[in-house]
């Protein structure tokens, strides 16, 4: 069983000519079939262990590890940690100019899987994917992330999630700037995939609101670059009547 | 606009859009000597001069300054064309030359005045071909001067390949003369060896309700200089102007157009992308458009993207816009150099693939939508070969 363990990393970045560190330490473990979720207020640093896990090469580890099943993932390249199974869904997909959808699905789809996949059952598994998601085909032809709303990009992240099948998904504040109908689409792809045990999810948000529809096994509470409470379901609850405020004044006078 | 962040250094991006109340065109006055057949009409540059001022002239092996004789061998030319076109060698009399458009700078003129003999290529009226007419350039290591006629009788409509590779000192210059309602694509691709030297001027004349679509294409040559210029001989002419090019350490890359829009109810796109990499790659693009006071009407749009993907490359990107009349449909212009986008590579690399591919992508991706322009399948797929050959010596 695939597991995905983060123990005491630190974590830097470079800002206006200054070191400053964002993450303090952060121990986490996400095991396959498993959904964590990571809530905290603006600037705790939950991005940050986002693109950190994924190797962005903008942050700097200072400490601590991190491996899947054993293996080191600090070491991997940004490629060998997606080869190896971990999936970033990103708050922010970055366009890609003059590179269809198709091509950059098949051209990553060959890269994760290891070989080509076979054209005819290819065809047959984006197009069923991206009518579960309520895509049109025509999208497959537009370029990579280029031109589409909110909710296209985010469609298209899942889209790639369902087709690639990681053993462990970021999802990176998934749920930010889509409507309900949106976000109903993009958390049934995302409980699709969480369905067939196969993926631990690490979900990243600022709002209780994606939790309705996708419910966590874990919660844990972000501040100041830790996570300093970890609860079940429950503990979403509390966070929705009470806020992020009593963590973030802790998190000062800590 | 979205690309026009991150300005490597050395690189200059500059534009003006310049309305002028009477019909004294800057764009042909900051020229040093008016368009003439006749090299003696322009002085020998020393550098300084706006239109000579990007370009190193230690490098133009002679070519400006009357010391690089013609030699025996120098290029070998041959043309290969579809039944029903003429393809015929003329001397320096004959009346069908230099009629698309004039000498603006001193090499263009030594061209004129030192090639012994010219290929005229005549498309009849009303003749539609179906495959390419092709002209194959290639350079015997000498230096010569040639001049090149391509004309398209009223309605004929016609491909032309110019390839030029192998090496070569060589200033030519070609003429494209669209007959009314004719269609002519030039594809002129500059593959040549490390060593070689090309100037040129490429003049169209386009004919009423013609259409002229010319694809640049440069990736070879220690020093490539080519004036591609647009004017036409009735309303309702269009005319498209695409290049890429791929400028390597050391090479000397730069385009200099020109469309005048001297007759009202014309349209014309310009649209040039390059990619540079390696020391001392130094690629420049004047983009130049004027809307004379007669041409009502006008449509034009200008665009130069340059991708500089590593340290040590230069670009100098100048389009001008001159407008004389405000009753046009629309003209505007674009520039923009930036680096290789490092979030486009981590977006693709976080979905497994290898950087090389990443790499070959994004390039790939930002030619794309000027090789769909091209319309000749093997000279598309030797472009995109070309291309990839290009990033992995870049990687290796």
């Amino acid at each position: 069983m695939a597991t995905l363990e983060i123990r005491d990393l630190h974590v830097t970045v470079e800002a206006d000519n200054a070191t400053k560190e964002i993450l303090k330490g952060v121990d986490l473990t996400v095991k396959q079939g498993e959904t964590h979720a990571i809530m905290g207020p603006n600037g705790s640093g939950k991005s940050t262990l986002a693109y950190s896990l994924a190797g962005h090469p903008k942050y700097t580890i200072t400490g601590g590890t991190v491996t899947l099943d054993g293996e080191d993932v600090l070491e991997m390249s940004v490629d060998e940690r997606a080869r190896a199974g971990l999936f970033l869904a990103m708050q922010y997909p970055v366009e890609v100019p003059g590179v269809s959808v198709s091509n950059f699905l098949r051209t990553s789809a060959t890269a994760v899987r290891g070989e080509a996949p076979k054209l005819r059952t290819w065809v047959k598994e984006v197009k069923e994917a991206m009518e579960r998601l309520n895509m049109d085909p025509a999208f497959a032809e537009r370029n990579v992330n280029e031109g589409f709303s909110g909710g296209e990009k985010k469609r298209h992240e899942i889209l790639q999630l369902e087709l690639l099948k990681p053993k462990v998904a970021i999802l990176d504040e998934t749920d930010s700037g889509l409507d309900v109908d949106a976000l109903r689409v993009v958390s049934e792809g995302v409980n699709r995939v969480r369905e067939t045990g196969e993926v631990g999810t690490l979900l990243i948000t600022h709002y209780t609101r994606i939790l309705r529809y996708i419910k966590p096994d874990h919660v844990h509470v972000f501040s100041a670059g830790r996570i300093v409470e970890s609860g079940g379901a429950e503990l979403a609850d509390k966070l929705e009547e009470e806020g992020y405020e009593a963590y973030t004044k802790g998190g000062v006078s800590a | 606009m979205a690309e026009a962040q991150n300005i490597p250094v050395g690189s200059t991006t500059a534009g003006a859009i310049a309305v002028a109340a009477e019909a004294d065109s800057t764009v042909a006055t900051r020229m040093s000597a008016p368009p003439s057949f006749d090299v003696a009409d322009f002085p020998v540059p020393h550098g300084r001069e706006e239109e000579w001022r990007f370009t190193p002239l230690e490098r133009l092996r002679g070519l400006h300054d009357g010391t690089a004789t013609a030699t025996g061998e120098g290029v070998k030319v041959a043309v290969e064309a579809p039944e029903g076109v003429t393809v015929e060698t003329v001397g320096r009399d004959d009346a069908r030359l230099g009629r698309a458009g004039t000498p603006v700078d001193r090499v263009a003129a030594q061209a004129y005045s030192a090639f012994q003999q010219a290929s005229v290529v005549t498309v009849p009226k009303e003749t539609v071909l179906t495959e390419p007419i092709r002209i194959a350039v290639h350079g015997e290591g000498g230096v010569a001067y040639g001049h090149q006629v391509v004309e398209l009788g009223a309605f004929a409509e016609a491909v032309v390949v110019i390839d030029h590779t192998g090496d070569a000192v060589l200033a030519a210059n070609v003429d494209f003369v669209l007959g009314d309602g004719a269609k002519l694509t030039v594809v002129s691709v500059q593959d040549w060896d490390d060593k070689a030297v090309h100037v040129g001027q490429h003049n169209a004349l386009v004919g009423r309700d013609a259409s002229f679509k010319s694809v640049v294409v440069t990736f070879g040559g220690d020093l490539v200089r080519l004036h591609p210029r647009v004017t036409y001989a009735g309303p309702g002419g269009e005319a498209e102007l695409y290049g890429l090019y791929f400028t390597d350490a050391g090479q000397h890359q730069e385009h200099r157009l020109l469309v005048d829009h001297n007759v009202p109810h014309c349209k014309s796109n310009v649209a040039y992308k390059g990619a540079l990499q390696g020391d001392d790659a130094h690629a420049v693009w004047i983009g130049d458009v004027l809307i004379e006071a007669k041409a009502e009407g006008t449509d034009t749009y200008e665009m130069n993207r340059n991708l500089v993907l590593t340290d040590g490359a230069r670009v100098d990107s100048v389009p001008n816009l001159e407008i004389e009349t405000g009753e046009i449909v629309g003209a505007g212009h674009a520039s923009a150099t930036g680096r290789f986008d490092d979030e486009q590579l981590f977006y693709l690399m976080a979905r497994g693939i290898p950087e090389i591919d990443a790499r070959r992508l994004v390039v790939r991706g930002f030619f794309a939508e000027l090789v769909q322009q091209i319309g000749v399948p093997d000279i598309e797929e030797r472009l995109i070969a070309k291309i990839e050959e290009e990033l992995e010596a870049s990687v290796a």
